[in-house]
């Protein structure tokens, strides 16, 4: 899965919780709680969809690396590249 | 033979629009089973049935809008086995509870005179079977039928017939009587030439404009009627913490626990333990719940609210409760709310969430006589066993009807809330 399947992946998920959202629109670096005034249950929602989609584990401990759209990016990337490492 | 009618959802509903059955007649039904779809102000809610048995007539068209307590359908209950040949007689005590409670009008509607306070039949025939028949009022068929057609809400109506049964005549006389004080009834007769074909798939859709109107009606009411007092406390909640990242750190995301679990869970067993705060003020009297349904006020996306009910909630488990939460927040954003979901929570709890502001002051939803608001945790310098450190703090607040309680106990009842927190792994 290449960079930008994971992108597309994780605007999927969000559109699905924010359809009304534009996501080209938001900054890649904006607090998507913020910008997508998605709350706690949203966020988890979130969370669990993307662990089922990728299969990638996301503890709780992680959270604050995922709530910009370049952090879940990155993030989900080098965790997909070391699952398969 | 059982009436499945349309049921209040809310002390502001006066009538509902039919919009999808999801049984046909001779289908078997099972108490608790969906049966249909009726679109209100709150958006489209999916409606059980009270009866098990089976479906003997739909009497209501899609795209209907009738009032509350109409009758939608007729279910034949496993008790009464197979139909009679002849309909029966006119009852002059069919299962009736006393008027004008759950299908209490909400303003703006037609005054009520006092007689409309019909009594009690001295011996129902069976036992009440459904928070949806507590709307029920004495009526004659013939009299019902009248009203069903034009759109004539019956508690409104002062009966003179046996036992304070509403006649024909009676519904005559509220018609006319209604006449003009209703300047838009918002109760319409169908209108053929607008029905869509009915084979029309319903798309669950929140109408954002008409639930804005539904929460203004609830609200306005509210300051309107009930003497408000509130209450606030401080509370540390980094034992909470701690205790969710604990108990999350080994969890996948599926089974993981949100903050606001606890504080429902919290809210329901000191509800319990407080029963002034737990029920409904209706009729000049408060009514203590004998179950606690915490309504989770749940924000909409686009500009929307809804409290729908998390049944027994002092009573499930956190996990359970979270995995019920989770799905009641999902359906209701999705606009799939069921009918007692809306029609019983018995007191309702608001949280910001992580966002947002410190503080919370709630209005109570009537007929319900308390609301606790829970603002976003925040740090704090803190002082624990002497030494002061950073805490995480969240400010609880309570909203109550001094109607029936005073600021001493509802002081004891947020206290308790915030003392049950400190024991996140005992909830």
């Amino acid at each position: 899965m290449s960079d930008v399947d994971i992108r597309k992946a994780v605007e999927e998920e969000l559109n699905n919780i924010a359809p009304e959202i534009d996501l080209t629109a938001v900054s890649p670096k904006a607090d998507l709680r913020e910008a997508l005034d998605i709350d706690s249950m949203d966020f988890l929602n979130f969370i669990t969809a993307i662990h089922h989609r990728l299969g990638i584990d996301i503890p709780e401990l992680d959270y604050p690396k995922l709530v910009t759209l370049e952090g879940a990016v990155g993030y989900l990337t080098a965790h997909r590249k070391a699952a398969k490492d | 033979m059982a009436e499945f009618r349309m049921p209040s959802l809310g002390a502001d509903m006066e009538a509902g629009t039919l919009v999808e059955w999801l049984v046909k007649p001779g289908a078997k039904v099972k108490r608790g089973d969906i049966v249909a779809v009726v679109e209100t102000q709150k958006g489209a809610i999916e409606i059980e049935t009270f009866e098990t048995g089976e479906v003997e007539k739909l009497l209501v068209d899609l795209d209907t809008k009738v009032p509350v307590g109409t009758p939608l359908a007729l279910i034949r209950t496993e008790a009464e086995g197979k139909p009679a040949a002849v309909p029966a007689p006119e009852k002059p005590s069919p299962p009736a509870a006393p008027a004008v409670t759950a299908a209490e009008p909400a303003p703006p509607t037609v005054p009520v005179p006092p007689a409309a306070a019909v009594p009690p039949p001295p011996a129902p025939a069976r036992p009440m079977a459904a928070p949806v028949a507590e709307g029920r009022v004495l009526a004659s068929p013939a009299a019902r039928r009248l009203a069903g057609e034009r759109g004539l809400d019956l508690s409104t109506v002062a009966g003179t017939g046996p036992a304070g049964a509403i006649t024909y005549a009676d519904v005559e006389r509220g018609l006319a009587e209604a006449e003009p004080a209703v300047p838009a009834a918002p109760v319409a007769p169908p209108e053929p030439s607008e029905k869509p074909p009915p084979e029309k798939k319903r798309v669950p859709t929140l109408n954002l404009e008409a639930m804005r109107v539904a929460i203004a009606a609830a609200m306005a009411r509210s300051k309107r009627e009930i003497p408000h007092y509130y209450l606030e406390h401080q509370v540390d909640v980094t034992a909470c913490e701690r205790w969710l990242s604990e108990t999350n750190a080994s969890r996948p995301p599926d089974s993981r626990l949100l903050m606001g679990a606890l504080a429902i869970k919290a809210v329901a067993l000191a509800a319990r333990r407080f029963p002034a705060f737990n029920g409904f003020y209706r009729d000049n009297k408060f009514e203590p719940a004998p179950a606690v349904h915490v309504g989770v006020a749940i924000a909409i996306r686009g500009g929307g609210l809804a409290a729908p009910a998390l049944h027994d909630a002092d009573k499930m488990p956190l996990d359970e409760l979270m995995s019920r939460m989770r799905d009641l927040i999902q359906r209701t954003r999705a606009g799939r709310i069921r009918g007692s979901e809306m029609a019983d929570p018995t007191i309702t709890v608001s949280s910001l969430g992580e966002r947002g502001v410190e503080v919370l002051y709630g209005i109570i939803y009537p007929p319900q006589v308390a609301i606790v608001g829970m603002g976003k945790a925040v740090v704090r310098p803190w002082v624990v066993d002497g030494a002061i450190g950073p805490r995480s703090v969240v400010t609880l607040t309570l909203s109550a009807d001094h109607r029936v309680s005073d600021g001493h106990a509802g002081a004891l009842f947020l206290a308790e809330i915030g003392k049950l927190l400190q024991e996140p792994d005992k909830l």
